[in-house]
């Protein structure tokens, strides 16, 4: 890969956060480079989630700093964030259930008042998810997991981000509809998007990214590329045991 | 008076009360649905929008008279002065607290309330303001039933902010902002937006509806009362519940419902109009043991 000579996108240091008394993160510092992708993974409650939570502002780093493409976000409003092209796609995908899919694709663009535009976005989002545009007149709470997955990702894809934070895209779909998230991931990545991926499912993260942290207890353990995780007896034994 | 009389003139009564209700009981609706606070100032805000409106008439009334236009001038202006306090409100009073328990912010409520309605009190000294105006005194006439062209106009006008709040919230970005945040405040941040400022517009939209419900009021019933706020608080509070609270068609629904209620029941024999909050409260205890969750409410887990 020659990505890693290419220029860093995301970059934390020493990032430590607190939820309420419990210290989640500790130091954690990792690089995302452009074109990337790049896995954390861990156990349950391991901390990646709060890793996104707090890369995208939704909580607040007590100490250590967040910078992406050069700017420093650390207590930047999150809707502030996504206006610089960081996307979150979060745990249990988050749609907006009681509103139609087309509604919840709109909302995606909430930021941007060109409505042609938005169409464009929207027809590409509809091109990579056909069957939200099948179903883009229903209430998303009709969906399944695996399309409400797919609604999670195509919402993000309408601000048309450059960093992609997705926090377990995996979780709780049948192996054929993982593959199908899977070969996406690997499809918006071609088309230029960086991405950050949490994964729980080892295995599956491992394939995508070219390299990978984990996590255990709020800090980092261990990292490397996704070659020499695949070999780590430990991560194995941990990671990859399901 | 045949039966068909009785019941098209309460028909027309219920319509009007129950349209003050239901524009009361959209911005109590929509400020739960976004940030689950029962808004007990909300009645002292209508209450504030029909002294401003009048404050507003009396000033413009040597230009414009007191004519409809003066009066919907008026009716936009104390819309506009109203909303924004309601703004100001929530910024000082309610966003310190969202974060806090939910009973402090409750308790915040009744004292902003408490501080509107004496505030006016002692501007006031607590007497009743005549609300005059010009409007004449004809209607439509159907021999027994009489309908005046200001019920019809009250009517008209509570219908169609509705049409254009319904308008707003389904069909513009801001308006399915409102919806979304009420379903995942988290997400809308993702999403960039900013929800504090659509919490701000949710506030000013919700007051400026309950100005527009305090000035048709004034003009109704040509009097205006620092207390005016209180009972119609409840009311909306009740409208609100019984359509489901969260949900503007149920608050618009819950209106009418109750004002219809009240209307009618007073031609119950032996029993008087003093007796109608007895039908919109029985109402309410009714529902909230047969279906808490409103007629048009959905099921929700509370999560305390």
């Amino acid at each position: 890969m020659n990505a890693s000579k290419n220029e860093t996108v995301l970059e934390l240091q020493d990032v430590e956060t607190y939820y309420g008394k419990i210290h989640a993160l500790r130091k954690v510092s990792c690089t995302v480079r452009k074109g990337e992708i790049v896995t954390l993974l861990g156990a349950n409650g391991a901390g990646k989630s709060t890793t996104l939570r707090t890369i995208s502002g939704l909580n607040r780093a007590s100490k250590g700093s967040i910078t992406f493409m050069g700017e420093d976000i650390t207590g930047k409003q999150p809707h502030e964030i996504v206006e610089l092209g960081l996307i979150h796609v979060p745990e249990g995908r988050r749609i907006f259930k009681g509103m139609t899919i087309q509604e919840n694709l709109e909302l995606g663009s909430f930021t941007l008042s060109d409505d042609s535009e938005r169409q464009r976005r929207m027809n590409h989002v509809f091109e990579i998810f056909p069957i939200l545009h099948e179903r883009r007149n229903r209430d998303s709470a009709m969906l399944s997991g695996g399309e409400q997955q797919m609604l999670a990702m195509g919402r993000a894809l309408m601000t048309r981000p450059k960093l992609l934070l997705l926090d377990e895209p995996s979780m709780g779909l049948a192996p054929f509809l993982v593959k199908e998230i899977m070969r996406i991931i690997i499809r918006l990545n071609k088309e230029g998007v960086t991405i950050l991926l949490v994964e729980q499912n080892a295995r599956v993260a491992l394939q995508l990214a070219s390299h990978g942290y984990v996590l255990e207890t709020g800090k980092i353990v261990i990292k490397g590329d996704a070659e020499t995780l695949r070999q780590d007896e430990s991560i194995v034994k941990a990671y990859l045991g399901d | 008076m045949s039966t068909l009389d009785i019941i098209l003139q309460q028909l027309a009564n219920g319509l009007i009360l129950g349209s003050f209700y239901a524009l009361v009981a959209l911005g109590y609706t929509m400020v739960y649905g976004i940030i689950k606070l029962l808004n007990f100032a909300h009645g002292d805000l209508y209450m504030v929008g029909g002294f401003v409106g009048f404050l507003i008439l009396s000033a413009i009334s040597g230009l414009l008279g007191e004519s409809w236009a003066a009066i919907v001038c008026s009716m936009v202006l104390s819309m506009l002065a109203v909303g924004l306090l309601g703004v100001i409100i929530q910024r000082v009073a309610y966003r310190p607290m969202l974060q806090a328990p939910r009973l402090s912010i409750l308790i915040t409520a009744l004292a902003v309330s408490m501080i509107l309605s004496n505030g006016v009190m002692a501007i006031t000294d607590g007497e009743y303001l005549a609300f005059n105006t010009d409007l004449s005194f004809d209607g439509l006439d159907f021999g027994n039933v009489f309908i005046s062209y200001t019920q019809l106009a009250l009517v008209v006008s509570a219908s169609l902010l509705m049409v254009i709040l319904y308008l707003f919230v389904n069909k513009t970005l801001y308006g399915k902002a409102m919806r979304a945040i009420a379903i995942d405040q988290d997400a809308c941040k993702l999403m960039g937006i900013n929800v504090n400022r659509i919490i701000a517009m949710t506030f000013f939209i919700g007051s400026s509806l309950a100005a527009a419900a305090g000035v048709m009021a004034g003009v109704y019933y040509g009097s205006l009362h620092f207390s005016m706020g209180f009972v119609i608080g409840l009311k909306a509070f009740t409208a609100a519940v019984i359509g489901g609270i969260g949900s503007i068609p149920g608050a618009m629904l819950g209106g009418l419902v109750l004002g219809l209620l009240e209307a009618f029941g007073t031609q119950i024999p032996f029993v008087g109009s003093e007796w109608k909050d007895v039908f919109s409260f029985g109402l309410l205890i009714l529902l909230l043991i047969l279906k808490p969750t409103g007629i048009l409410g959905k099921t929700e887990i509370e999560r305390m």
